[in-house]
């Protein structure tokens, strides 16, 4: 779906467009969703830097607030690391696929906790539809319609599209 | 993982996994404001048989942080007194809905039996002289932290020292750190060794002081006086105390670590907090952290049930 190249190009826009949206970057934050959305927020962090100057980065672990608690199981050691205050901060979350939007709800209760930021924006690889709360991106890698029993891979090589295995709901 | 009642049940994967998610739960406990709706809805019940304020006190505050609804009952207010049946109690209790059980009781085996009366899960929070695994996972969370080692604990040289044979949390101990990959001797005199120790044993404090990374000190309880098992609380300090002599010939690097309540004078003659290596208040603090990710595994993970895409 998309290769090496593509993901390269799809952060540097993105990273471009974060500049562009903010004037500037006073007060931007880049936090990745723990897990896949950290190697992305580090990625488009350095991308951020090529372009202007150095922002801070982290990582945010959703887990703890899902609404899905007990339904899915969790990975042990990802963690939150909040590396500044974020009240009043401009947040970019970062996220490798957006879905159906849980993650992101989650991850917004988790930000929540670490202080009040001027605002939240959302920047993702892949869009591939099928939201289930009122959820939308600021920034936007690739839009890629799917059906709902496929699964989305996203890493720094590109971006596939697999069936599920049998027996997943 | 559906229960928690002895170390062996969970094996070393589920050692590790517990103690990677403690790293998580620690972060948690270093927020201004440590708490998160993980366990929403859930209610967890402190079944105390026998008092231990410490570990009451862990275990509510680990389950109130994850936002889970606590009821506690010790012995003195239940109606245990009244000629209620465990049984009973377990299944008058389960029926108020309750997802996890802390139990504490004095006879070793109770967490097996309670478990077979509910359908909730069972957290060991000590039982006799068997087993108390949240105090062998919060101490091998404070070794690994405090010594950076990440994985395992291969080739650590570990020291249990005082009254291994009453002792469920030397019980305990054993069991985590050897699962881990550390070599553990036991140190007692023979009278206060099981009769067929888990590790090997010496009597002989000074032999093993300065070639140990982990001095573990053991409450010595009155009661073993009166038994005779010990000549005198001054012979056993004597011998296995540590004085300061002895404290001078641990390595620099050396953590030393008592579950407490201390007796200051009898198994430690110094001021633990002139002790470089002391970790005794870091194990107290990794105790909430701990039983959190015990909790959260228990109740919040999740089994055999497929992903979403979205991670």
């Amino acid at each position: 779906m998309l290769g090496p190249d593509d993901v390269r190009r799809a952060m540097t826009r993105m990273a471009h467009e974060i500049l562009e949206r903010n004037r500037g970057l006073d007060g931007v934050v880049v936090l990745g969703i723990q897990v896949g959305g950290v190697w992305l927020a580090e990625r488009l962090a350095a991308e951020i830097a090529a372009i202007d100057r150095a922002v801070p980065v982290g990582s945010i672990d959703a887990a703890l607030y899902r609404d899905d608690i007990g339904l899915r199981p969790v990975s042990p050691a990802a963690r939150s690391d909040v590396p500044v205050d974020l009240g009043g901060a401009t947040v970019v979350l970062v996220d490798d696929v957006l879905f159906t939007g849980r993650t992101v709800r989650a991850a917004l209760d988790a930000v929540a906790d670490y202080g009040r930021p001027r605002t939240v924006q959302l920047a993702v690889l892949v869009d591939r539809g099928h939201r289930e709360l009122p959820i939308r991106p600021d920034y936007v890698g690739k839009n890629l319609p799917t059906s709902a029993h496929e699964e989305v891979r996203a890493t720094a090589d590109g971006v596939e599209i697999v069936e599920r295995p049998a027996g997943a709901a | 993982m559906k229960h928690l009642r002895s170390i062996e049940e969970i094996g070393t994967d589920g050692v590790l996994r517990l103690l990677d998610l403690t790293d998580t739960m620690v972060e948690v406990n270093r927020r201004p404001n440590p708490r998160v709706p993980a366990l929403r809805g859930k209610t967890v019940c402190n079944l105390f048989f026998e008092d231990s304020t410490r570990t009451r006190l862990s275990f509510e505050t680990a389950a109130k942080r994850l936002s889970a609804d606590v009821m506690t009952f010790t012995v003195g207010t239940s109606s245990v007194n009244k000629g209620e049946s465990l049984r009973d109690t377990i299944e008058t209790v389960a029926a108020m809905g309750v997802d996890a059980f802390v139990v504490r009781h004095g006879s070793s085996g109770v967490p097996w039996q309670v478990s077979r009366w509910t359908t909730a899960s069972i957290v060991n929070g000590g039982d006799g002289w068997h087993g108390h695994p949240t105090q062998a996972l919060l101490d091998a969370y404070t070794v690994r932290t405090a010594l950076g080692r990440t994985g395992g604990l291969d080739g650590l040289r570990v020291a249990i020292v005082g009254d291994i044979r009453h002792s469920r949390v030397a019980r305990s101990n054993v069991e985590v750190f050897t699962a881990l990959g550390a070599d553990v001797t036991l140190v007692a005199p023979a009278t206060l060794l099981p009769p067929a120790p888990p590790a090997p044993t010496t009597a002989d404090l000074d032999e093993v002081i300065e070639k140990v990374d982990v001095l573990y000190l053991l409450r010595m309880q009155q009661e073993r006086m009166q038994e005779a098992l010990v000549p005198s609380l001054r012979e056993y300090s004597a011998r296995f105390g540590l004085t300061a002599q002895r404290a001078h010939r641990l390595p620099e690097h050396a953590l030393v670590m008592h579950p407490g309540p201390m007796n200051r004078g009898v198994e430690i003659l110094v001021d633990p907090a002139e002790l470089p290596g002391a970790v005794i208040t870091q194990q107290v603090t990794n105790g909430v952290a701990v039983r959190m990710a015990v909790l959260f595994e228990l109740l919040g993970a999740g089994r055999d049930v497929p992903t979403e895409s979205t991670p």
